[in-house]
């Protein structure tokens, strides 16, 4: 019998990293820069985080959630560095957005399988997967809410939790999140206004660098106990839930819920209780996100909620 | 009128992919050294040279060698004029892996299926079944841009893990999938070789090479030479102005991405249609040729006919990656210098446009005097010193422009002095 408790806390495992993920992609283009490289940057984030991990648990130097926070701030920094990248070529160079995006897609995955190969001899890098925490303690007894977040819970998801929470409030609420903002629909007023569109999109794209690197970590940590440097498409995946959630943080983390559920579907269909007895084929389930995310964009292609000035390199002269 | 003549014929418009080129090349040899230097003298060597000379395999004649780099230039050839031909277009065809996943699948579905028909021209049936798999997936996005302006990136995107995922259910759903590989089933259907096997003996050479390169050939005249190609070129220029100058500018992008699909899945059907049983490995994976075919495309600056040279000069990459791989290098390293030569590819374009404004500046200023040079100068600073002077001004221009350009001629006698 699966406990809908167990559905649940899958469901959390794939859409947690999902949402962190759409979340970096929402800030880089809330700023006016495309970043198709998320998948990239996970790649690198969650390479050198993993790296950090194994490298501690086989020397004994660091353990438990210590290390975990610890691989967590590496792969941010790393995200950080490597979308640094994206920054330059796209805010300063006038580059395409799209192709340097690409260009980081292509360069992550090779880098990483090079770099594990010519440092543990093979591409896959194990992981001792001992971070799950069976039950937070006196918060684990509440009814309802108790089993279905607090028992075999991942640190990760609360910090995934709070980054939503976070995102949010800057956004909406504070000077930073309207400047932000208002580079990606308006530069020229913004620039006006006497706020540098410059320096705005550089903290939108390093920003989103940051945490799709996290997102990069969490991805691998509850669900492998090895990484072999891919994290599956989930990038682009990410993309979709940005657009489904209207590049809006709690739409975003509803997309993220409803992709994750699809996935957990997709992987388990045959043992859940009442979608066992629908008949539908797997590979409905495995091709809905991507259908669902076209259809939405042929809806709203009228009203479109993404940002104006989105993938315009910022140009002062321009009137 | 002079200019234009002279422009034509230099090798300037090339200048940027041949700087990315080098910087990604002198990247990868840093790669090398910084990995294993005592190997590294030997691994550059092979790296450059064994694609031609066959250092790969010492009983190989060079022919060989020169054989199968034609081999490895079928998908990057094609899938290069698939995202070359929509950029023209102005629309950036990410989905060549979607639509080469579709192609391969139809060609081996037809080429096993079809029993019927008789061996010596199956494969041209299995491959314009190809054709119009990646065709009809690629038009998808086109429609959806031309009918609704849904960004293409993002279709394609989402179609590539839509036509992944159903391939890989079809292989096992059509019984295609041997189990014991995990990939498709050997097909036998070959494309002839049209003799090459005669010239570059024991090589993995196809015919699918020269279908590839006359197709380029046929995409140069489409776009140069026919009313047809002009218009699509216009609305990759200007949307709008093509359409008050009376092109039917949602045909040309449903045409242009449709033509894009139909190279793409052709690549997929060709490289599983040559006979070296290649097959479609079951993997949750994109085929690494769509985005090997944007750096073609970039490389041979979107023009059919340098998109050759472009898709030769990566061939010879993979296969030097290959040779190198026997001396304990991952052939990684190549998709490493690839991601380089896009990155800087991709900033090429300020290189070309500093190219352009300078030599734009240049006459300007001999036909129009001083002052307008001036104005030129605080906008678009070719030089280092008045670049940095520009950048500490206030953000408003309009009005103290004199003041501005005052302020730099300033700073740059203060440079010239302390």
């Amino acid at each position: 019998m699966v406990r809908i408790a167990d559905v649940f806390q899958s469901v959390l495992t794939y859409a947690i990293p999902l949402m962190v993920v759409a979340l970096a992609g929402m800030f880089s283009e809330r700023s006016g820069v495309i970043n198709i490289s998320l998948e990239g940057t996970m790649i690198m984030g969650a390479f050198t985080g993993i790296l950090f991990i194994h490298t501690m648990q086989r020397t004994d130097l660091m353990s438990g959630h210590l290390l975990l926070l610890t691989g967590l701030l590496i792969s941010m920094v790393t995200g950080i560095l490597y979308s640094s990248l994206h920054a330059i070529a796209a805010i300063n160079m006038f580059a395409d957005q799209t192709i340097s995006g690409t260009a980081l897609n292509i360069f992550a995955p090779a880098f990483a399988v090079f770099v594990a190969r010519s440092i543990i001899g093979v591409q896959q890098i194990p992981l001792g997967n001992v971070f799950r925490i069976a039950k937070v303690p006196v918060l684990a007894e509440i009814p309802i809410l108790g089993p279905l977040f607090f028992e075999n819970a991942y640190l990760t998801t609360y910090i995934g939790i709070a980054i939503l929470i976070i995102s949010q409030i800057v956004l909406s609420k504070t000077r930073f999140g309207l400047r932000l903002k208002s580079a990606g629909e308006y530069p020229q007023a913004t620039d006006a206004a006497g706020v540098s569109v410059v320096k705005m999109r550089y903290a939108g794209v390093l920003i989103s660098g940051a945490l799709a690197g996290l997102g990069g970590l969490i991805y691998v940590v509850p669900i492998s106990t090895e990484f072999s440097p891919d994290v599956a498409g989930y990038g682009f995946l990410a993309i979709a839930v940005m657009i489904f959630g209207q590049w809006k943080p709690l739409y975003i983390a509803a997309a993220a819920f409803f992709f994750g559920a699809l996935k957990t579907i997709s992987f388990s269909y045959s043992s859940l209780p009442v979608i066992k007895d629908w008949n539908i084929p797997g590979i409905v389930y495995k091709v809905l996100p991507y259908v669902i995310t076209i259809i939405v964009l042929f809806l709203t292609s009228k009203k479109s909620a993404a940002p104006a000035a989105l993938g315009e390199p910022f140009d002062k002269g321009k009137r | 009128m002079n200019n234009l003549k002279r422009k034509r014929f230099s090798l300037t418009p090339a200048l940027p992919s041949l700087i990315s080129i080098l910087i990604g090349l002198l990247a990868g040899i840093i790669v090398i050294v910084i990995a294993d230097s005592s190997k590294a003298l030997l691994a550059v060597r092979n790296l450059l040279l064994g694609p031609l000379y066959g250092i790969y395999n010492p009983n190989q004649s060079s022919l060989t060698g020169i054989g199968n780099m034609l081999f490895f230039m079928i998908p990057l050839l094609m899938t290069g004029l698939s995202v070359g031909f929509a950029f023209k277009t102005g629309l950036f065809n990410i989905g060549a892996s979607g639509q080469f996943m579709a192609g391969s699948y139809v060609a081996i579905l037809l080429a096993r299926k079809l029993t019927g028909i008789p061996n010596s021209w199956r494969w041209l049936v299995a491959l314009a079944g190809a054709a119009l798999a990646g065709m009809l997936l690629a038009s998808i996005a086109g429609i959806l841009k031309a009918f609704r302006n849904v960004n293409e990136v993002i279709t394609s995107i989402m179609l590539n893990y839509t036509s992944m995922y159903l391939v890989n259910h079809l292989i096992r759903a059509t019984g295609l999938y041997d189990p014991l590989k995990n990939r498709t089933l050997p097909v036998q259907t070959e494309i002839p070789k049209f003799g090459l096997d005669k010239l570059f003996p024991k090589s993995f050479v196809s015919g699918g090479i020269l279908i590839a390169i006359v197709i380029a050939i046929i995409c140069y005249v489409l776009l140069y030479k026919t009313t047809f190609g002009f218009e699509l070129r216009a609305v990759g220029l200007n949307r709008h102005a093509s359409r008050y100058a009376g092109i039917n500018e949602k045909r040309s992008i449903i045409m242009s991405m449709a033509l894009a699909g139909l190279f793409a899945g052709m690549a997929g059907g060709m490289i599983h249609l040559a006979g070296v049983g290649r097959a479609i490995q079951v993997r949750d994976v994109l085929p690494p040729e769509g985005f090997d075919g944007i750096a073609v495309a970039l490389l041979g600056l979107n023009h059919p006919l340098g998109i050759i040279f472009a898709s030769l000069f990566m061939a010879y990459l993979k296969v030097g990656g290959q040779t190198i791989q026997t001396l304990g290098f991952a052939p990684e390293i190549i998709n490493m210098m690839i991601g380089i030569i896009l990155y800087v590819s991709a900033m090429a374009v300020l290189i070309r446009k500093l190219l352009s404004i300078r030599a734009k500046k240049q006459s300007e200023t001999k036909a129009l005097g001083n002052s307008d040079g001036e104005l030129y100068a605080v906008h678009d600073p070719p030089d280092p010193g008045a670049t940095a002077a520009a950048e500490k001004l206030p953000p408003e221009s309009e009005d103290s422009t004199n003041m501005a350009i005052s302020a730099v001629q300033e700073e740059i006698e203060e440079d010239k002095h302390g």
